[in-house]
Parts: C-alpha cells; structure tokens; sequence
C-alpha cells in the first residue's frame, strides 16, 4: 500500500531503513548525509528500530565495522559524502572483494579542493572501479525506491557485493518534495529476513574471510567477483519486477525518455534528469526529435543496452557531473562513448561535464546542449568533443 | 506551477518558512517543492530559499529565476540583494517592514508592479512578544500567492504548532494569533 | 568434501570458493611451511631434561608435548628461527644447517 507523504531524500532514505530495521550501522557524520545517521540514530532512541548504532571516530572505521558487522553476518549499512567516502577507500575495495552485501546510502557532493559542499559526483565516481554495484537516483521517491530494493540485489546468491546507493546532494538530499512510500509490513515481507548461508558467528562451519591470494590466485579471484557484477543485470530486473507488483513503480536499469524516433539525445544521471525531461518536452513541443537516457546503475554500466536504444539517434550528447581530468571527458562519457564505437554506432558523440561542485542546471542549460548537438550534425562533427555547460569564458 | 523565492537572513527563518509552506501546500494534495540554496551557514548573511506549487507533476531540479512571488522576511535586504531579479510580470513582492509604501518603492528603484507590505514586527512582538518574522510572513504568502484555502492553512498549521510545541502547548495560542493578525494585515 | 582441498593453482575462476573464503579450520598443517629455511634446531637428548621451556616459546608450536614429555621436532613447520636454542638451559638444542627432509 503507498502512502502519499512529504520527505527529503535524506528522510525517505531513513525512512526506508527504518521499515528495513538493519541489524548494524556504524557511521560518522559527514554534510549532506549527516541527516541519515541521525535519523537513525533518534528512531534506535525511540525503540522504532533496533539496529545497533555505532558511531565512529572516522570514515575509515565506520567502513571497517560494516564490513565486520556484514561478515559477522548483520545486515549493515552505513552513510556517507564526498571527503568521508574518499576516506573509506581502502576497505571499499575489500568489501567487495570479500563479497559482503552492505549496503551505502551515498549523498553525492563535491570533493575538495577548492572546498565545496555541492552536488558534484566526483565522489562516487572515484570509487567506481572499486567492485561496488552503484544506484543513482533523480528524485526522493527513486532514493527511497533504490534503498528498498538495495538488499535484495546485494544479498541475491548470485551477486553477494556490496551497493551504493547514490543521490544528488543538497538537491535532492534536502529537497523536500511529494513522495509515496510503502507501509511498513510491504517492505519488511520483501526485503526479508537476513539468513546469510556463510557468516564468522556459525560455529557448524567456520570460516577464514579476507584471504592473501598470490599471483596464481588473484587473477581467477578478480575474474569471479566480476562475474557476480555481471549478475547484477539480470538479477536487479527480477527484484524491480516483483517491486512493482507492490509499489506500481517500474525500474530498469536505465530509464529510456521519449527516445522513440529521436535523432539528438542526452545520456546524464541524477536529478539533472527531471530538469532535462521538462526541457525535452518543450523541444518536443516545438517539433524536434529529442529524447534522454537516464543511467540508474552505474555500475553495471547497461553499456551495450544503452547503445542498443542510441540506435538511430543523429548526436549525442554524454553529460558527466565531474570531472575525469583524463583531458578526454568524464567517465561516463569516456564509458559510453567507447561501447558506442565497440556496438558500431553511427553518430556524432560529444561530452559535457557539467553541474560541478553544486552549478545550478536549468532547462535552459539542456537546451543549449541540443541545440549544440544540432549545429554538430549540420557541421558534420566537430572537434572539441569534450566540453563544459555553462561555463564563463 | 506557482513560484515563490524567499530571501532572508540566516537564523531568520526563511527556509523553515519555504519547508513549512511545502508542508501544509502538501495536505491540499497538490505537487510542492520546497528547498534552500545550500552554502556554508552564516547567521546573518543573506540566505535564499524557493518554493514551487503545482497541479502536476514538478520534475525540474533548478532554483527559480523567474518568480511568480517574492518574499523578503528582512528589508534590509533590499539595500543588498535585487530581489526583484526576474520577477514575473504581473508578479508580486511581499515585504515585511514598517516603512510606508511610497519608501519601499523607493527602495526598489520606482517600482511599480504589486507590492504587499506587512509589519511582521510589529505583530510578531505583539502576539508573541517575541521576534519571529517568518510566521507572520508565511501566512501573508499563503494570503497573497493562493496556494491554499485560508481555513485549511489555519487548520494544517495548528496540527503543525501541536506537533511542534507539543512540550510548551502555551506557546500554540499565541502563534495561531500571530497568523491570524498577519492574514488580517495583507492588503495591497 | 571441503572447498579447502578442492582448491589448487590449477582451479580455473569458476572453482573458486566466493570472496576466496576458506571454510576449513587449522589447515595449516597441510602446508610443509618448514621449508622456508636452511637450518634447524637438533635436539642433544642425553643433555635433554625434559624442563619443557622450548615448548611455550616455539612461534610455530613445533615442539609437541607428549605424554608430558618433549616430544620430536615438527620440521614441516619449524622456520628455524633458533628460540628453542636460546632459551635451552642445558644447551640440549643445537641450530645446524642439515637436511631434515626424512625426517
């Protein structure tokens, strides 16, 4: 059953943890996430959940209790930002490299310097080849939403990694908009009880977790945890499907915005998103055949899925909240711009990094971006394929 | 789709004013947005925060450039901040001050569109003996921009002081009479 | 039969155990660690009277206890590393580079 209600980002992701009732958090206060711990922390007060709350002394180490309390065998969670995630690096790749399925509520915002407290997704993106599944969402209602299905996709047999779950800080984090959120009993009876089949407090089958692997092993060892992020694909379709039988709410691993017969098309994450689908109305309004493409997981990237649907497409245009400083885009650009020439696109690519550290995105910026995809295709090309939205020159 | 911006100063209240509008637009069913330009908090330094109202569905993610209505909670401001940038035709400006109209105006550099006048001072002094601008003007707001019924409004925002001040109920009585005096107020 | 012992440096990556967890405790003992060095503690056991020191303070535990008596040297997982030597009283333990292989 939904319920309409009113939320931030940061209150509909406590309130879906709350109807989760994780076993663990451990976390540190960090701007703009900093509401998420301390919502949690005043519903463990009010006995409304009893997740074991630990606080920290630093990112570093609220990573590294999750990463124990998951292998202990709690369902865990933490949260964190911009500098605390840069922090947490280390035992990132750990996490994933010992397939435990905890779960990060990350609120995306810039990382220093110069200091800034904006939206920017440098940080996440910096943890991208780390081995984390990542989820981006556009709005309250999508953060609330990817929170909800989070555990069932990490803790699936055929995954076991650890996720992400990303949102635009301040944006959305501290927007509050409408929202509808399930009733409690709906989300507990999905997302289930945690009964993980191997975990260090069963005495009937005791395990060593976090191995040295030398060069003979390594190898096989990294083929096989990206093997379970293949799996990620499928197994996040299945969990969106039957999360639709309750929410109404449909979730693919992209999300495909009047792209049907379109020649020019932006591809961006985030809540730039819902600011480019007003702007694709009103080109739409006047006759041009434009469309977007969301990216909801990052990571898997729907590479060849996305190429698939850019078929057909004139120009695109490849939108990154931060910079690569590859001196050849940003990652997503350099990503998808890659699977394109791999699938045998024909069409004109540019990249745009854009929105950084918090830069206001308007209608009007997006349409300034089609129209520059227009001009590429009557110019037939262009060079400077890696570009900056709304900068002073 | 209503657009409202609020400017204020920080420790003023404008942004709980913004998230308070969201919250009781949000009871009449209709799509709200409510948000503050977010930097390093500064009490005193002039803060932005916005609103939207709509029927339908509100996707877009930017703050407002073209206001359908200004609120100012500290005249001050208009010696610091354009508050009139982008204002919409037939828009309206409402600012808390006991300067006379003929001032504002002057204020404003001749304006000569709508402009509402509230001392919200004066009656936040008098209901509460205390100085809280945003009260007065959030309910002047709701007057002016129509995003709501009057009685609905008083309605939603007694459930919210109960809520609020459920640990000093005295404090509620003395509220509902500070908007009450504020609704009374607005006039063009 | 265990995961442990099915893993080997010819498993291909489907083989291997999730995350490279082992589920097998103290399998230490099926690795001939004491390899790793050239020379080895020898016991003199006219001089030996079974005072027992050696045996708290072998890093490896291998010198056994058996039947409250000191028992032969674990050369599988001996390093060699000579505290054995150092702490014998009786100078009943002496370090020398010899093959221990048979043994």
């Amino acid at each position: 059953m939904n319920i309409k209600d009113r939320m931030s980002g940061n209150e509909a992701v406590a309130c879906a943890l709350r109807q989760i009732n994780p076993d663990v958090m451990p976390a540190f206060p960090i701007t703009p996430s900093t509401e998420i711990p301390q919502f949690m922390t005043t519903f463990a007060a009010n006995g409304q959940i009893d997740t074991e709350f630990i606080p920290v002394e630093s990112e570093h180490s609220s990573l590294s209790a999750a990463l124990g309390a998951e292998a202990a065998g709690a369902r865990t969670v933490t949260a964190t930002s911009s500098c605390g995630l840069a922090f947490m690096w280390e035992i990132l790749y750990v996490a994933a490299s010992d397939r435990l399925p905890l779960a990060l509520a990350c609120v995306n915002r810039a990382l220093t310097g110069p200091i800034n407290i904006n939206c920017d997704h440098a940080d996440s993106m910096g943890a991208r080849d780390s081995g984390w599944i990542q989820l981006y969402a556009e709005t309250n209602q999508e953060a609330y939403d990817n929170m909800v299905m989070a555990f069932r996709i990490a803790e699936h047999k055929d995954v076991r990694l650890p996720i992400m779950v990303c949102m635009d800080g301040f944006i959305t984090s501290h927007a509050v908009m409408n929202i509808e959120v399930l009733d409690d009993e709906s989300v507990k009876n999905f997302v289930g009880e945690y009964r993980p089949e191997d975990y260090l407090l069963n005495s009937e089958r005791p395990m060593a977790v976090g191995p040295y692997a030398v060069s003979s092993y390594y190898m096989e060892a990294k083929r096989a945890q990206a093997e379970a992020l293949r799996n990620v694909k499928r197994v996040a379709l299945e969990v969106a499907r039957e999360y639709e039988q309750i929410s109404g709410r449909h979730y693919g691993l992209y999300e495909a915005y009047r792209m049907e017969d379109a020649e020019y098309a932006v591809v961006l994450i985030g809540s730039a998103a819902g600011t480019a689908k007003d702007a694709v109305d009103k080109l739409r309004a006047e006759g041009k055949r434009v469309g977007l493409i969301k990216i909801r997981f990052f990571r898997p990237l729907p590479a060849k899925e996305i190429t698939e649907e850019l078929r057909g497409v004139k120009a695109v245009a490849v939108m990154d909240r931060c910079e690569g400083f590859s001196d050849n885009g940003g990652p997503l650009g350099a990503e998808l711009m890659s699977a394109m020439f791999t699938g045998g696109l024909d069409a004109y690519a540019v990249n745009y990094i854009y929105g950084i550290g918090g830069r206001d995105v308007k209608v009007e910026s997006i349409e300034t971006v089609f129209a520059a995809l227009e001009e590429i295709r009557a110019a037939g090309g262009t060079e400077e394929t890696y570009r900056y939205l709304d900068l002073r020159q | 789709m209503i657009e409202i911006r609020w400017h204020g100063r920080g420790g003023q209240g404008a942004k709980t004013a913004a998230l308070l509008l969201t919250d009781v637009v949000f009871g009449t069913g209709k799509y709200v947005q409510g948000f503050p330009e977010y930097g390093p908090e500064r009490m005193g330094a002039p803060i932005t925060a916005y609103n939207r109202v709509s029927d339908t569905e509100i996707r877009v993610h930017s703050n407002i450039y073209e206001p359908d209505y200004v609120v100012v909670v500290d005249a001050s401001l208009l010696h610091v901040v354009n508050v009139l940038a982008g204002l919409k035709p037939g828009g309206a400006v409402i600012i808390n001050t006991d300067e006379d109209e003929e001032t504002v105006r002057g204020h404003l550099g001749g304006y000569t569109g709508r402009l509402y006048l509230i001392d919200a001072r004066k009656i936040s002094m008098e209901a509460l003996g205390r100085y809280f601008p945003n009260t007065p003007m959030l309910a002047a707001t709701v007057k002016i921009t129509g995003v709501m019924e009057e009685h609905e409004f008083m309605g939603a925002m007694e459930e919210s002081f109960a809520h609020k001040f459920a640990k000093k109920p005295e404090v509620i009585g003395p509220n509902m009479q500070a908007l009450k005096m504020a609704l009374a107020a607005v006039a063009e | 039969m265990d995961e442990f012992s099915k893993i080997n440096e010819s498993c291909t990556w489907q083989e291997l155990t999730e995350g490279m967890k082992i589920f097998t405790g103290g399998n230490s003992k099926d690795f001939n660690t004491g390899e790793w060095t050239t020379i080895k503690p020898f016991i003199i056991e006219e001089k030996c009277r079974q005072c027992l020191l050696c045996t708290p303070v072998c890093p490896d535990s291998a010198i056994p206890v058996i039947e409250k008596r000191r028992g032969p040297v674990d050369y599988k997982h001996c390093k060699g590393c000579g505290i054995c030597a150092k702490v014998c009283p009786f100078g009943a333990i002496e370090m020398r580079q010899e093959d221990v292989s048979a043994t």
